[in-house]
């Protein structure tokens, strides 16, 4: 199966937010499905190189969500947050927090958006606010999850030189 | 304080700057008229850009141009690659799911 859609990134400098954009060969109920039902939130999420693990999804208006990222190494990397609405099959708004940062409070706000488009197909929204522009840029500088991972592997061996 | 693009196209009047340099390349008094703000704040954004590497100096003539680097600006449009990337890994993957549990619940005509 091939697809012609792309991932559309919009982050304006000097902005605390940024919008991710992306159609799908598929109603948006399935889509909306894919992201709510944690059977099959993990065979899409999770990076590569990464074993997914979810701790906790108390997937309603009000609950909770902690996922587990493990390496290959068994190093943890967890993200966090709760879910402030989910209305199926067409909105959910939730704050996200990665544990792995030095200090903790570095939350931000998602809310996605799932458009329907004509011919069964439909499109995605998301739109992330955080508490500085300097959170939101090493967000997307981090790559995220693999990007963290690189920096790790850096660090601990800038690490085991300074201690050796 | 930061002397990287990030910093230096933080600010408004800068990626203003950016955008009128990048048609084409202007005089220090040409670029002062497009802004209220004096020519010393101008030409202090200026200094930024340049030691940002984003404003290059040239010489014609008796008259200094300020021309865009072009290199550099790439560098701000790459920035955001790698997570798109990640991004669009992690929705082809979304894709292949998608389509079979399409074909699960119904045969494709």
């Amino acid at each position: 199966m091939t697809t012609n859609n792309q991932t559309s990134i919009h982050a304006e400098p000097g902005k605390q937010e940024f919008f991710i954009e992306r159609e799908f060969d598929a109603p948006r109920e399935l889509v909306f499905e894919a992201f709510n039902d944690p059977a099959l939130l993990v065979q899409w999420i999770g990076p590569d190189n990464l074993s997914m693990e979810i701790e906790t999804f108390d997937n309603r208006s009000g609950g909770s969500y902690r996922f587990l990222h493990f390496d290959a190494n068994g190093n943890q990397y967890a993200f966090n947050g709760v879910i402030h609405e989910i209305t199926k099959p067409e909105r959910m708004i939730r704050t996200f927090e990665f544990e792995g940062l030095p200090e903790r409070g570095h939350v931000s706000l998602e809310t996605a958006t799932f458009i329907p488009l004509e011919g069964g197909r439909s499109k995605l929204h998301i739109h992330s606010v955080f508490k500085s522009v300097a959170d939101r840029d090493g967000m997307i500088q981090s790559g995220m999850e693999g990007g963290m991972n690189d920096g790790f592997a850096k660090l601990d061996k800038l690490l085991q030189k300074r201690t050796a | 304080m930061r002397r990287d693009v990030f910093q230096a196209i933080a600010d408004p009047t800068r990626r203003a700057i950016l955008m009128l340099i990048a048609s084409q390349a202007l005089t220090p008094n040409a670029l002062a008229t497009h802004f209220d703000s004096s020519r010393q704040a101008v030409s202090k954004h200026i200094k930024i850009l340049t030691e940002c590497e984003l404003v290059k100096q040239e010489q014609t003539g008796r008259e200094i141009y300020y021309h865009l680097n072009p290199k550099k600006m790439k560098e701000v449009a790459d920035w955001i690659e790698p997570f798109r990337q990640m991004w669009e890994s992690r929705f082809s993957k979304l894709d292949k799911l998608l389509f079979s549990m399409q074909s699960k619940q119904k045969p494709k005509k």
